[in-house]
């Protein structure tokens, strides 16, 4: 009978369904408190993984960023406050740790340029429209004009009325 | 203003300007904010005597070299021969800061690549690693005799950045 073949793979089959948990990866050991582990992520949150830029250092998968994040619970651990955590990390890895980079002298160009350039913008194109302005013709009408649009528009009606006719 | 047309092809070339700069630098290399400090204190048990234990206050007095190597770097496999040769020169002693390895590997690898350190501290866990603002391995420091970092390389070292950049910053500190 074919079932007695395939009874001894669904056996192992399942056993090894049963044993693959065991297998399993151990999860990255968390703060023993979840307020930790909350602050460790909004901190985190806002600082780039040195490794996968793109990333923040709170869903990085790195080993720095395993690191890193460790360093971070010790430091929330001895109670120091959000600026301290900060100050540490870009005394070692500079301001690129920071998403929101400070405002001071080397950044302000980051900070101010778009307005700058914004403005530029502004400011062009109201000269632009007010030059534009100036260089048109004026749209006052003589009173020789109205004597020929009178006429043009005269001839244009006798003309429709004879256009019904036919 | 006969020369109107020309503005867009001016601002073109700003454009290219920028992107000709930006797009030649490598992301991947970030402005250490410790070169003019301090070299980061620690002390750490030795690769090869686990039982000696090595600090960077030791080194003062003299211009040294603090490289950051594991063995299972690829790119540390890369630099080594480099490393080498330095080491031949005489210059300056080399340290090496051997990050998240397995001692016998490193072990390993030193005796089959050779040693240009005259000895590696051991940084098991990266801790070390994180104080000198380590983000990828391998990375190089050259410290000063009053023990200020002078010149961090990151990647590995190639010949034309060891005669360009390291030798000649060497000869200044003597």
């Amino acid at each position: 009978m074919p079932k007695r073949i395939f009874s001894p793979l669904i056996l192992a089959l399942v056993t090894m369904a049963l044993l693959n948990p065991t297998f399993a990866k151990d999860a990255v050991p968390l703060a023993d408190d979840p307020v930790t582990e909350q602050r460790l992520i909004v901190i985190s949150e806002e600082m780039r993984c040195l490794v996968c830029q793109n990333e923040s250092l709170a869903g990085s998968r790195s080993d720095l960023a395993n690191d890193l994040r460790r360093e971070i619970r010790i430091l929330i651990k001895e109670g120091k406050t959000d600026d301290q955590i900060r100050s540490f990390m870009v005394e070692r890895y500079g301001d690129f740790v920071l998403y929101r980079p400070p405002v001071k002298p080397i950044t302000w160009l980051l900070w101010i340029g778009p307005f700058v350039i914004l403005l530029g913008g502004i400011i062009g194109l109201i000269v632009y429209l007010r030059r534009r302005n100036q260089g048109m013709p004026s749209t006052t009408l003589s009173a020789e004009d109205n004597r020929r649009i009178d006429a043009l528009l005269k001839d244009a009606k006798s003309s429709s009325t004879e256009n019904l006719h036919d | 203003m006969k020369a109107k047309f020309l503005i867009p092809l001016l601002l073109f070339m700003v454009l290219v300007g920028f992107l000709a700069v930006g797009l030649n630098r490598d992301p991947q290399e970030i402005p250490s904010p410790l070169v003019g400090k301090q070299a980061p204190a620690f002390e750490l048990p030795q690769l090869a005597d686990p039982k000696k234990n090595f600090s960077p206050e030791s080194m003062k007095g003299q211009p040294w070299i603090l490289n950051v190597w594991a063995s299972w770097c690829v790119a540390c496999r890369e630099e080594h021969p480099v490393l080498v040769e330095l080491g031949k020169l005489q210059v300056a002693p080399i340290i090496g800061l051997d990050y998240k390895d397995k001692r016998e590997d490193a072990m390993t690898m030193l005796a089959l690549q050779g040693n240009p350190y005259l000895l590696s501290a051991f940084d098991a866990n990266g801790r070390v690693g994180i104080d000198y603002g380590v983000y990828g391995v391998p990375e190089t420091y050259v410290i000063d005799k009053a023990g200020v970092i002078r010149f961090k390389h990151i990647g590995p070292i190639t010949m034309a950045v060891l005669n360009q950049k390291i030798l000649p910053l060497l000869g200044e500190l003597k």
